[in-house]
């Protein structure tokens, strides 16, 4: 049969097809073969469409790596590898070592990490398995959400006249030189905004969970946090994991809320409550006014360290999800 | 097979892209003379600026009211000095405006001479949160440096404590708050610090962004100023202009001539009253003269000495130094209004010899 051979991508309808030709005189035949050709030339089309657009964003991310390499090369010259553990970061005399911001970089994002766990986690259950309908679980949902959307500078400022003066009386308090702002804070605003990505999908993933499972453990006498603890939590660790590493990645990249209560300055921070600076940061504050080449450099060099990171940590996330799926 | 074929054509030509991408955004920012850059010869009856932020609100005044006279657009994007030196270089504004004159980097890269006229001046004030002190505090140029580099660490300090007689200091520990971000006010701070202070220079030096051996850092006046009005004991760098709108106390510092200055529009003014070089391209700091204010600085709009370039039309020009000429003369009504100091007389002689010195294909616009 032609329209057989045509045909072979929507191979559902064949027998269909084959019912109708029986009837059909040839010219509402030949329409009908028509009609299925033009349908398969648009299938092509657009699964074509959505190959490119995969495509691009290869390209893009290949465009964007490819710029910050040759972007850095004065740097890389300049300064070598050593930028990477060097200390100093003075303009003055061009000497720029990417290490006190590279340290800020990941220790706000851990800290924030460890900070958002157990609410995100928390959150994620709760929506997830004890109220998962409802007006009031609505609510916590779309409210959650809301976190996400709310734009990082209305967060750095209320970060500056509200979180700053709790912490600086809180530091007060323990006896640590009273800041307010820096790595602590930084840290905190962080872990608020960064709580909706591993919540939303932990919730997801908990109630993804087969019934028949829960189901089987309640009726072998398991209370509501044994299912939790031995069924659900086994089954989901790896999505939870995917949406800690997509909180992870969050934070690593903000840049607004942070440069406004961490303390922006090039020191190692001494202590979680020192005031210090992080990657983003250092070039949204630095890039305008970046006046030489080595200078401007040095700052691409930073966005290449922490692309790299990013990329880095995502490659050791993505080897603990797949050995979490494994056993 | 055709798929195939399709994913390899569309391979390389996806790699191209990328390659054409990153290398023309490498010649755009890196090269400077990349051609097909030109966008000046757009509008006959636009001009095009950019750079300082400082300026923005006393050319945006101008521009407005230049536009209701003379009927030409001013297009001035507020994207930072060093920006627009950068766009200047890469021909793709028809001025720049800069807090710093172009050094010698910038110098070398833009290629041709480059005119510096001064357009207006601003200065930096030393803001300070002390609950308890109700009157203005006087501080020497060496307790600043010293104050600045960590070595004053506590407000009541015998240094501080013996010019402010009479005035009760607290026990208090110096927090110190400087600028995050590259700045003009923080190159203008800097420079005076340096000029002042032997141990500053070697240690700390000056410039736009420099390694602050102490304190927090805050993004722009408005970062600066928060630090300091929320915590006691800070001590912080910011404009004039933004301490004013804002009633924020601040320090009365000893000039070159021993004098205590209280900052104002006239003591600014008063400070650039001086015999200024040729080429204006000199810094303010540390002024001789007796009643001017020693943080104070001149901005400066950048031209090409020879406007014809790129294609740029006669007309153009004409228009682009008439523009500076009124912005040096009745543009400075709008200074004192908005907290700008307005040019001094031997400033305006300046800048109009060197407006003057511009040329067209070798002849004199003006």
């Amino acid at each position: 049969m032609e329209t057989n051979s045509n045909n072979s991508a929507i191979t559902r309808k064949q027998p269909m097809l084959r019912v109708i030709n029986i009837k059909t005189p040839e010219i509402l035949k030949l329409k009908r073969i028509k009609r299925s050709y033009r349908h398969i030339k648009a299938e092509n089309v657009f699964r074509r469409v959505l190959f490119t657009m995969a495509l691009l964003m290869l390209v893009i991310v290949a465009g964007i790596a490819l710029t910050l390499t040759v972007e850095s090369i004065p740097s890389l010259k300049a300064l070598g590898v050593s930028y990477l553990w060097g200390k100093v970061w003075d303009p003055v005399a061009d000497v720029y070592g990417a290490f006190p911001f590279l340290l800020g970089t990941l220790l706000t994002s851990f800290l924030a990490l460890i900070i958002s766990i157990p609410f995100s986690f928390g959150i994620a259950i709760f929506l997830g398995e004890y109220y998962p309908k409802g007006w009031f679980s609505n609510l916590i949902k779309n409210t959650v959400e809301l976190i996400a959307a709310v734009p990082s500078v209305i967060y750095g400022f209320w970060g500056l006249f509200v979180l700053v003066p709790i912490v600086r009386a809180f530091e007060s308090k323990i006896g640590v030189t009273p800041y307010g702002i820096g790595i602590f804070s930084s840290a905190l605003i962080l872990s608020i905004m960064i709580i909706p990505y591993a919540a939303s999908m932990g919730r997801e993933m908990i109630r993804m969970v087969p019934s028949q499972l829960k189901e089987g453990a309640y009726s072998l006498g398991a209370t509501r946090y044994e299912v939790m603890r031995s069924i659900v939590l086994p089954y989901t660790k790896s999505g939870l994991f995917a949406g800690v590493l997509l909180s992870l990645g969050r934070a690593l990249g903000e840049t607004m809320a942070v440069t406004m209560v961490i303390g922006n300055t090039s020191l190692i921070p001494k202590s979680i409550f020192a005031p210090g600076n992080t990657m983003a940061s250092v070039i949204a504050n630095e890039f305008t006014e970046a006046d030489r080449t080595v200078y401007l450099s040095a700052l691409i060099e930073l966005g290449l360290v922490l692309f790299l990171v990013t990329v880095v940590i995502n490659m050791i996330g993505k080897r603990i999800i797949k050995r979490f799926t494994n056993d | 097979m055709n798929a195939i074929k399709g994913i390899k054509t569309l391979t390389f030509a996806g790699l191209a892209l990328a390659l054409a991408g990153s290398l023309s955004l490498y010649s755009c920012n890196g090269g400077g003379n990349a051609s097909g850059t030109d966008s000046t010869s757009g509008d006959a009856n636009t001009v095009l600026g950019a750079g300082s932020t400082f300026d923005y609100p006393l050319f945006s005044k101008q521009f407005s009211d230049y536009n209701k006279t003379t009927g030409l657009k001013v297009n001035y994007q507020s994207i930072g000095s060093g920006g627009g030196i950068l766009q200047l270089t890469n021909k793709t504004v028809d001025f720049g405006a800069s807090d710093a004159p172009l050094n010698d980097e910038q110098t070398q890269k833009i290629g041709a001479p480059a005119l510096h006229i001064p357009v207006t001046a601003g200065a930096v004030v030393l803001s300070y949160n002390l609950p308890d002190v109700k009157d203005t505090l006087k501080l020497t140029p060496d307790i600043l440096a010293n104050i600045f580099l960590g070595n004053i660490k506590k407000w009541n300090d015998p240094k501080i404590a013996a010019i402010n007689t009479g005035v009760k200091l607290p026990d208090m520990e110096i927090v110190i708050a400087h600028r995050s971000d590259g700045s003009g006010t923080t190159n203008i701070f800097t420079t005076y610090l340096s000029k002042v202070s032997p141990d500053w220079t070697s240690k700390v030096g000056k410039g736009s962004s420099v390694n602050w051996p102490v304190g927090l850092g805050g993004k722009g006046n408005e970062g600066v100023a928060g630090l300091v009005k929320q915590t006691p004991g800070t001590i912080g760098y910011i404009e004039l202009a933004y301490a004013i709108q804002n009633g924020m106390a601040y320090a009365k510092i000893q000039n070159k001539a021993g004098n205590f200055i209280t900052p104002s529009i006239a003591s600014v003014t008063a400070a650039a009253n001086i015999q200024l070089p040729a080429d204006a391209k000199v810094s303010l700091t540390n002024t001789e003269a007796a009643d001017g204010y020693p943080i104070s600085g001149l901005s400066w709009v950048l031209i090409y000495k020879e406007q014809k370039y790129n294609d740029r039309s006669q007309d153009k020009a004409t228009k682009l130094l008439k523009l500076i000429w009124w912005q040096v003369h009745e543009g400075q009504q709008f200074s004192a209004p908005l907290n700008y100091a307005p040019l001094s007389q031997n400033a305006v002689t300046t800048a109009e010899a060197i407006l003057k010195s511009a040329t067209y294909d070798g002849k004199p616009i003006l």
